[in-house]
């Protein structure tokens, strides 16, 4: 399992000059749409790194990141609704109208200040990861049951954001592309150029800060909760501790996530909140390869883009392919993609043709059942 | 007095709801440990089933038995569900024992091509290709396995497997062309009309209670007893406790575990079938009907703890007692004086969807004090 965590250089090397080529190019290449897209996608690509460091790392199978993606995505929404409300009546957000609020709800305020924003987009949905991760790591509640009351929390948070029409405008959401900053339009092509490489950089930023945090003790310890938490307690290690902090770290990262999402797509609503689009963050993390960190960024970015492609071309198929995908990933290449390159896939592959004379030797830690168990 | 009765038969009915599709789903993951997230689409089958037979049932033959095809519906639905359900664990779920963040993830991909099935292939055909794989499942089963070996083994199998293929393509193929001329309509979302004895009330205490709702009550009634019977009376049920509490040590006294999982997952399966008749009888049913049922039933047997029935039953209900008093704001009409905030926060909580907010709050909270449910597991198995 040592792989997992000290990429070997050269395939990732190269895998570094495509990406830093495709992000440099893009601008110039790709139509306005298809820059929007990719920019959105790579958003996307900073909420999985986050479920990669929770899930690939230390075996925590959230399936409630969209919690945490909406928070992020609200903050910056909320920021730029009173940004640009000066002109409606009473100086609020004109849906207020519709509902006949005259005054702001309190949890509005704050949000006048860019500054704060700048910090709730991550520092909020990180406070409420903490909260909700203590409670369930206190009482050891881990494997499925984390992944159902995840679930269900996000649940909890769709019907309270979504039945809530007075406070945060319900199902309709907040519109941010005809909002202002900077006294231009959010929807404008010159400031969706800059999101797009202000989004390139965070996630070579969010890349590097994974990198960081799972390189050294502190990744250790995750990985040894991962794969045997009990003697990680046994060795006078706080598993609690780790685990809030690492859900905190991927709930902050999904926040940021969700913010540059929100902005390039021009709406937050609840749907962020649904349960498919939570179990998607997953499977591209699974595709990619998890414990690559990579694998989450390309596996985000490749799928959505295919998935836009193929839902183009043939809509009903793309369901078909994505739960395909799921079951292919789990059953036959449960590294991903780039953990099968990196691992001894493609040796295996060779043996198997016979070009090469290497072949797998026994005890995979794999084999092992009883150390797989929850 | 009349309002304790009604909101007592309110959480009775919406619990015998949750406990009726939740009771499968503790059965699976209760007695084998899988996450089953397709539970919810194999209750889309029963209730599609329903309606197939209900459509099956208006032809002239059938006609006088319409007012019992409700009967048939529960038992072809179990059937239905069942042998999807097992099917599902041939394929891809026995591949992923032990590990079961994975089985997780394979099942959302099963149900995912489930409603997606449903939602791009016409009823007809779909019901058509379940009675192929039926007609041609059934000859696997029942010709005894000794024809199959020798030296014209392989020629018999082959024959009996094309014979069968064949019969289910036209059975299926009949079954479809007949429901497509019944159902007319491209069937996505669609109605189950209770026959004319299940309209209507019973009048009682001088309140009416919907019959459909009385009739859920008692089909959940009746699936709870079945399944503590067989699971506690049966030579099966013993079989599947024993491989429940300790695998290795079953298999080395002779229990097939093989056989056991089957079985386990197929009733779990078949009463998800029968969830599904509860369900259609209340709402129409569409690709998404199971997905709205799914994270309740998970509530229900983490409350109720893993593995037990009871549980899941004082669960259900109670789950289904808050969600009455919380969603119907019956905390007001019951004390009426309350003071201000109090009142106002109650108010907050009185729709179905902050009733939910509130639940969740509530079950969080008591994990908190007895992290494994209401009845916990108790052994050295547990704590690894």
């Amino acid at each position: 399992m040592n792989n997992f965590h000290t990429s070997k250089g050269r395939p990732s090397w190269i895998l570094w000059i495509v990406i830093i080529a495709v992000i440099v190019s893009a601008p110039t290449i790709l139509p306005v749409f298809r820059l929007n897209l990719l920019g959105r996608y790579l958003s996307l690509a900073i909420v999985a790194l986050g479920v990669d460091l929770i899930w690939g790392f230390t075996g925590l199978l959230s399936l409630g990141q969209g919690i945490f993606f909406a928070l992020g995505g609200y903050c910056a929404a909320m920021y730029l609704q009173l940004n640009s409300s000066g002109d409606f009546p009473n100086g609020i957000p004109e849906f207020f109208g519709l509902y006949g609020i005259k005054k702001l709800p309190f949890f509005w305020e704050p949000f006048h200040s860019s500054l704060f924003t700048v910090v709730a987009i991550w520092l909020i949905p990180a406070a409420v990861a903490a909260l909700l991760g203590f409670l369930v790591f206190r009482n050891r509640i881990k494997g499925v049951y984390f992944s159902i009351l995840t679930q269900a929390a996000l649940l909890v948070f769709f019907n309270f954001f979504n039945g809530q029409q007075k406070l945060i405008n319900g199902t309709n959401g907040l519109k941010t592309d005809v909002t202002l900053i900077f006294g231009q339009l959010v929807g404008s092509e010159s400031i969706q150029r800059w999101l797009f490489w202000l989004t390139a950089l965070l996630v070579i930023a969010a890349w590097s800060f994974s990198k960081w945090v799972v390189r050294g003790r502190f990744g250790n310890v995750l990985i040894g909760i991962r794969d045997d938490e009990p003697r990680v307690r046994f060795t006078g290690y706080n598993p609690t501790l780790f685990k809030t902090i690492i859900f905190a770290i991927a709930g902050g990262l999904a926040g940021i996530s969700g913010a540059l999402y929100t902005v390039q797509s021009g709406i937050v609503s609840p749907q962020f909140m649904t349960v498919p689009f939570s179990i998607e963050m997953v499977i591209w993390v699974a595709v990619g390869g998890r414990g690559t960190l990579l694998g989450a960024i390309l596996g985000a970015v490749i799928i959505n883009y295919a998935k836009s492609l193929i839902s183009e071309a043939l809509p009903a198929s793309w369901m078909f392919i994505q739960g395909g995908l799921f079951i292919l990933v789990v059953t036959a290449l449960p590294e991903g993609v780039l953990g099968w390159i990196q691992g001894s896939g493609p040796r295996n592959l060779l043996s198997r043709l016979g070009i090469s004379r290497y072949s797998a030797t026994y005890p995979k830690l794999e084999m092992n059942h009883n150390q797989e168990r929850d | 007095m009349e309002l304790i009765l009604e909101s007592l038969f309110n959480s009775v009915a919406i619990g015998s709801v949750l406990l009726v599709a939740a009771l499968g789903l503790a059965i699976v993951f209760g007695l084998m440990g899988v996450i089953n997230l397709a539970h919810g689409e194999l209750m889309m089958v029963g209730a599609y089933s329903t309606y197939v037979i209900q459509l099956i049932f208006k032809l002239p033959i059938l006609k006088p038995f319409y007012d019992i095809y409700i009967l048939v519906a529960i038992a072809v639905a179990f059937i239905v569900s069942g042998v999807v359900g097992i099917l599902l664990e041939q394929t891809v779920i026995r591949r992923l024992y032990g590990s079961p963040l994975e089985t997780l993830l394979a099942t959302w991909g099963v149900s995912l091509i489930l409603q997606q099935f449903v939602r791009s292939v016409p009823l007809a055909y779909a019901t058509g290709c379940v009675v192929t794989v039926f007609i041609s499942l059934i000859f696997g089963t029942f010709v005894p396995k000794h024809l199959f070996q020798g030296s014209k083994g392989k020629l018999i199998k082959a024959g009996a497997l094309s014979t069968s293929a064949i019969a289910g393509v036209l059975t299926g193929g009949l079954l479809g062309s007949l429901v497509s001329k019944l159902s007319r309509a491209s069937a996505r979302n669609v109605d189950v009309t209770a026959p004319a004895w299940m309209r209507g009330g019973v009048d009682l205490f001088g309140m009416t209670f919907p019959k459909t709702r009385l009739l859920i009550i008692v089909i959940t009634l009746v699936s709870v007893v079945a399944v503590s019977f067989f699971l506690n009376k049966s030579v099966w049920g013993v079989r599947i406790r024993a491989v429940t509490q300790n695998r290795d040590m079953s298999e080395c006294l002779g229990i097939s575990t093989e056989n056991v999982d089957i079985l386990t997952f197929g009733i779990g399966s078949g009463l998800a079938g029968v969830a599904g008749v509860a369900v259609s009888l209340l709402g129409s049913v569409g690709p998404n009907v199971g997905g709205n049922y799914i994270v309740g039933c998970f509530m229900v047997v983490v409350l109720g703890g893993v593995g037990n029935l009871l549980g899941t039953v004082i669960a259900a209900f109670s789950i289904g007692l808050m969600t009455d008093l919380i969603g119907a704001g019956r905390l007001l009409t019951i004390w009426p004086s309350m003071p201000q905030p109090l009142a106002s926060t109650v108010d907050f909580f009185s729709t179905t969807s902050m009733a939910r907010v509130m639940i969740f709050a509530l079950i969080v909270a008591f994990l908190q004090y007895r992290p494994a449910g209401l009845f916990p597991q108790k052994g050295r198995m547990v704590e690894s």
